[in-house]
């Protein structure tokens, strides 16, 4: 159970300055704690609420609303099928069955080893690829039960380490233009938002 | 101040309609920025809805209250709590469209809502349940299984959710948000998956988390103190209200078989506004437990029941010697938890016939009397509505919750400007009040730098640039009126109980001199305590708030001789006991042993005095040490009135019977002066009401004939000729049963109303015979005149200034006898600043040595960065009572400085 690094903390308090009120970094840093853990615990729900202003019960209110934001544990790989009616005309069911019989989990499971966590999702604008597959947020496709096989042993032998970074990373490179602004200004500036 | 002048929405209510639309055919006159839902309501046209509150700002999210609404495309479905009136709009609520509408929103509610009715809380008094009859479709196309999920879950001790009930409304997540300011309850999830939930390790632990389940418009909230405890058709209620402390919210309370079983907040709009505290809305369990049934005399370690005439007959013996062997040789302590007719009648009991001024409703923890009543007195509608609220008193929050919670709405939604002068910083202050500091004991040095014309010096404590800033704010306001001053309303109570009165009083005069305009809310907490100082329950004053010597000509006329010297304070008058210079003290429901700031002076007083004469509703420490009690009705079992802090007077009613043969503490009064050969003038409280009117200056034009006319449920404040117009009122109240379920019919108090409704000042009330006073009416007591305040001793590097506060819930007769509220009690600790903890090497958590000049005590150490790094901040009257709390370092005159030690 992790409550926010040195590290992450820096980076929040540089988001938090970034906006006039200090509630709308709310999102922004639930996806940095997320970074950090791989899923938001309550230590970090508890660290952002008070970073932002908010009680905890609202960071969890807002956080449980977004699917992209897990407030349980899951797998190093969370493996999200596209169900929206592209995918689901090019076969996103079969493979959607194929893999909770591959993981042995059904939809919302993680494996047991705490590799995988499978979930369905809505269109994930991958349609080109379709039946279109994330995995902690970086697209695959189109994925028919071979490919998902293949895909799951590739992830699982480390393979793919170079293309599907921990889960919660958004970006690898970070975008700091607008943090370092704000960092050398004075990160406490935040403080004082009206 | 004129009242008119008093700006916000009080003014706006005066404005004339300006917006004509028209609703279902009919033109109806609106007020300017009025929502459609508001404006049908007052036409007479009832649209359904779950989630308006009149009291919460609207959201438009349950969609119940579909209406038409013309617009520049013609009609279209719009939600009527959300879209505020247009010149020209035409509205149609029962069209066909709007039915449908309607019908099909219901049917949508009612898919997962579970049809439990018959076992819900709610059922038969339940908003969807009779909307879902009167504008529902009757009849359900959903045969699929409904959502199913664990419950009930229990969000907080008091709090139990049922989230298969939720309707998701939001006006419990809203309330918390909006009115409480603490969102402790939030929803999470999204779509059929929705839920109220809190956070998992934050239980809902608000004090005003009831008012949660008052407003739920189903059964999904429910409180734990009434869950299956009688059904709606079962319950009988009276308008009445809460004397839990001197806020006076109004209430309705109900009782099932002779029992009480619930309190639901009233909209009083000058008040409460339909928000209780928690500590009111459950402290009536009390009734029920820990009670005086029957009079009892000490035998041995406990007590012998015995009969009413006897118990009279030693109380009197004992009381008639004591009055025989000279004048102040008894002594009355308490009366904050009478009604207003006891006081009178005990205040005057105690003058004319025990002849003593020694009397005192306070137990050296509140103000002096006269600066209570002398100072010009503002309402709660002028406070919200003024330039400046300065407040110089308690955490409100603990001490007077609604009041707290009126400041705290208009400061965060209305903008009211708020200066919180704190040693240690309290709630407002949290929600964006202005905070300056001072070290206990520099108070009026504080006020003497924030109103003097030199420039401020240095006060310990305060940081320079805080004094600057809160003289800016103060000069600012002041400056705004016609007099210097009006517009600002000072709070002022007692905030630290190791810190002398005469401080506050001192900076109150100050205060007054700079600035004559401005008005005070006195924040003395205790249920009646302003109705008992109204009623002359205090040293030199006599009821009315006529002092003393002022008003001796007139009050001989009415009531005979009246003793010749100003008698002494609760402090002085036990020192007096403990030096057995009294022969009989009384106690008023007082229970000094467990309240007085100093418990080992009320232990030396009660063991040094003759006898000890218990009125008492409840055994606490001190009536069990009492050689003679006498039962008293508590709060719902008599009726008369009660006077809050604005010295509004209000009825309270009865609703159940007292236990035993306890009796309304007017009638023990009237019964013991029989017992002497003496007669109080009155023997129904009819004319003791009638009595109050016509003797008490400040009463005029009130008696419990007044109170009960509909117009003036709400009460009068006295006096009422000071209070022209009153200030905020919304129209005529409304009961609404769906803002409030379980409300619906309050039974009518007092006599209907009659005729021309104006409280008619001055010449003889009517019907009331007897011989009146003479001579002209004593003047009210003035403002008192300030004096150079007296400078604090200075602090040791060594020593920390102690800071004794209160809390909601604390060992309290009230809190300590209701099953619900006693485990909500919290540790007793030292808060200070964590380098005080580093210094000594003590953790966050390990017990410490507090040392004072009185004593010493072990408290848990709490560190906490918003205390000052020289105070010690503890709370009064926290844990279990064997081993003596902080309170027992409490002594003497002056700030107390303290030292903490390892163990």
């Amino acid at each position: 159970m992790a409550h926010l690094d040195d590290e992450t903390r820096r980076k929040a308090l540089a988001t938090v300055a970034l906006y006039p009120e200090r509630r709308s970094a709310l999102i922004p840093l639930c996806h940095l704690a997320q970074a950090q853990d791989g899923w938001l615990t309550p230590e970090a729900m508890e660290d952002i609420a008070e970073l932002v202003g908010v009680t905890p019960a609202e960071v969890r209110g807002t956080a449980t609303f977004y699917d992209m934001l897990h407030t349980e544990p899951v797998g190093r790989y969370v493996v999200a099928v596209c169900t929206n009616i592209a995918c689901m005309l090019s076969g996103a069911y079969e493979t959607l069955e194929h893999a909770e019989e591959r993981l042995g989990v059904h939809v919302g499971q993680t494996t047991e080893d705490g590799m995988f966590t499978l979930e369905d999702a809505e269109c994930l604008a991958g349609c080109d690829k379709a039946p279109c597959i994330q995995v902690n947020h970086r697209f695959f496709g189109p994925v028919d039960p071979p490919a998902l096989d293949r895909l799951v042993d590739d992830l699982a032998s480390g393979a793919l380490d170079e293309v599907v970074p921990p889960h919660g990373v958004l970006c690898r490179v970070e975008r700091t233009v607008g943090l370092e602004a704000a960092g050398a200004a004075g990160v406490p500036a935040a403080e004082e938002a009206p | 101040m004129s009242e008119t002048a008093v700006g916000g929405a009080g003014a706006s209510a005066e404005e004339a309609p300006t917006v004509s639309v028209t609703i279902d055919g009919v033109a109806v006159s609106a007020r300017p920025g009025e929502l459609v839902i508001e404006a049908a309501e007052r036409a007479g046209v009832f649209v359904p809805r779950f989630c308006y509150h009149p009291r919460m700002d609207p959201v438009g999210v349950c969609r119940m209250c579909l209406v038409e609404i013309s617009g520049p495309r013609g009609f279209s479905l719009q939600p009527s709590c959300y879209v505020r009136v247009a010149d020209g709009q035409e509205v149609r609520t029962s069209s066909e469209k709007a039915r449908k509408a309607q019908e099909g929103v219901l049917e949508f509610l009612l898919v997962n809502h579970p049809l439990d009715c018959p076992v819900c809380d709610k059922g038969g008094e339940c908003p969807l349940q009779d909307q879902a009859l009167t504008h529902g479709p009757g009849d359900t196309r959903f045969v699929e299984e409904k959502r199913h999920w664990a419950k009930p879950i229990e969000i907080s001790p008091l709090v139990y959710l049922d989230r298969e009930r939720c309707i998701q409304c939001s006006r419990c997540t809203r309330f918390a948000d909006e009115v409480a300011g603490e969102a402790l309850i939030d929803f999470a999830f999204r779509g059929d998956a929705i839920e109220v939930a809190t956070f998992p390790s934050r239980p809902f632990s608000s004090y005003f988390s009831g008012n949660t389940v008052q407003i739920c418009p189903v059964g999904a909230l429910t409180a734990a103190p009434y869950r299956f405890a009688s059904r709606p058709w079962d319950l009988e209620q009276v308008e009445t209200t809460c004397t839990s402390c001197a806020v006076g919210c109004r209430i309705v309370a109900q009782s099932s078989a002779g029992k009480l079983v619930r309190y639901l907040g009233v909209d009083a709009d000058p008040v409460n506004q339909s928000w209780l505290c928690d500590r009111g809305r459950y402290g009536f369990e009390a009734n029920g437990e820990g009670r005086v049934s029957s009079p009892s005399r000490r035998k041995g370690e406990g007590h012998e029941a015995i009969r009413w005439p006897e118990a009279l007959r030693q109380v009197a013996g004992a009381l008639q010697a004591a009055a025989a062997a000279g004048e102040g040789r008894v002594g009355v302590l308490g009366g904050a938890r009478l009604t207003n007719e006891d006081a009178y009648a005990w205040a005057k009991l105690a003058r004319t016939v025990l002849r003593t001024d020694h009397v005192d409703a306070q137990l050296d923890d509140g103000l002096p009397a006269a600066t209570v009543l002398g100072l010009p007195r503002a309402t709660i509608d002028e406070a919200v509505h003024a330039r400046l609220v300065v407040t110089l008193a308690g955490d409100l929050r603990e001490e007077l919750p609604v009041l707290y919670l009126r400041l705290r709405r208009a400061l965060a939604h209305d903008g009211l400007a708020v200066l919180e002068c704190s040693s240690v910083p309290q709630a407002l202050s949290a929600e964006g009040a202005t905070r300056v500091g001072y070290l206990p004991g520099e108070v009026a040095r504080l006020v003497g730098a924030l109103t003097g014309d030199a420039e401020p010096g240095e006060v310990p404590g305060a940081d320079r640039s805080g004094v600057v800033t809160a003289r800016r704010m103060l000069a600012a306001a002041a400056a705004g009126g016609a007099t210097r001053g009006e517009g600002v309303v000072v709070v002022l109570g007692r905030p630290n109980l190791a810190e002398p009165a005469v401080g506050y009083a001192e900076a109150a005069a100050l205060l007054h001199a700079a600035l004559p305009g401005a008005r005070f809310l006195p924040a003395l907490r205790r249920g009646n305590v302003h109705g008992a100082l109204e009623m002359g329950l205090a040293p030199g004053v006599l009821p009315g708030r006529v002092g003393l010597e002022e008003g001796r000509a007139w009050y001989e006329s009415a009531w005979g001789n009246l003793p010749g010297a100003t008698g002494r304070g609760a402090r002085e008058l036990l020192e007096a006991a403990a030096a057995g210079e009294l022969d009989v003290l009384v106690l008023l429901g007082a229970d000094p042993l467990a309240d007085l700031p100093d418990p080992d002076l009320a232990r030396r007083a009660l063991e040094g005095v003759g006898s000890v004469v218990a009125v008492a509703s409840h055994w606490d420490a001190s009536s069990s040490a009492a050689q003679l009690v006498l039962p008293a009705a508590a709060a719902d079992e008599r009726s008369g009135s009660t006077t809050n802090l604005e010295g509004r007077v209000t009825r309270v009613a009865q609703k159940v019977v007292p236990p035993g043969t306890a009796w309304p503490a007017w009638t023990i009064a009237v019964a013991l002066a029989a017992e002497m050969g003496d007669d109080l003038g009155f023997d129904n409280l009819e004319t003791l009401s009638a009595e109050i009117e016509r003797v008490a200056p400040s009463q005029r034009g009130i008696d419990l004939d007044v109170l009960g006319r509909p117009a003036h449920r709400d009460g009068l404040v006295a006096p009422i000729a000071a209070v022209g117009v009153r200030v905020g009122r919304r129209g005529p109240r409304l009961i609404d049963p769906i803002a409030t379920p379980g409300i619906a019919s309050v039974e009518e108090q007092g006599a209907p109303l009659v005729v021309g409704d104006a409280v008619a000042l001055g010449g003889q009330p009517a019907g009331i015979a007897g011989a009146g006073p003479t001579g002209s009416r004593p003047p009210l007591l003035g403002p008192p005149a300030s004096s150079v305040p007296a400078t604090a001793p200075r602090l040791d590097a060594y020593s920390l200034r102690l800071v004794v506060g209160r809390t909601l819930y604390d060992r309290g007769t009230l809190v300590a006898a209701s099953p619900s509220l006693a485990p909500l009690r919290p540790e007793a600790t030292v808060r200070v600043h964590p380098s005080v903890l580093e210094r000594l090497g003590v953790r966050d958590g390990e017990p410490v040595r507090v040392t004072g000049p009185g004593g010493a005590v072990e408290l848990a150490a709490s560190a906490d960065e918003a205390v000052a790094r020289d105070l010690a901040v503890a709370t009064a009257r926290l844990g279990t009572g064997e081993r003596p709390g902080i309170e027992s370092l409490v002594a003497g005159e002056g700030p107390i400085d303290v030292r903490l030690e390892t163990i």
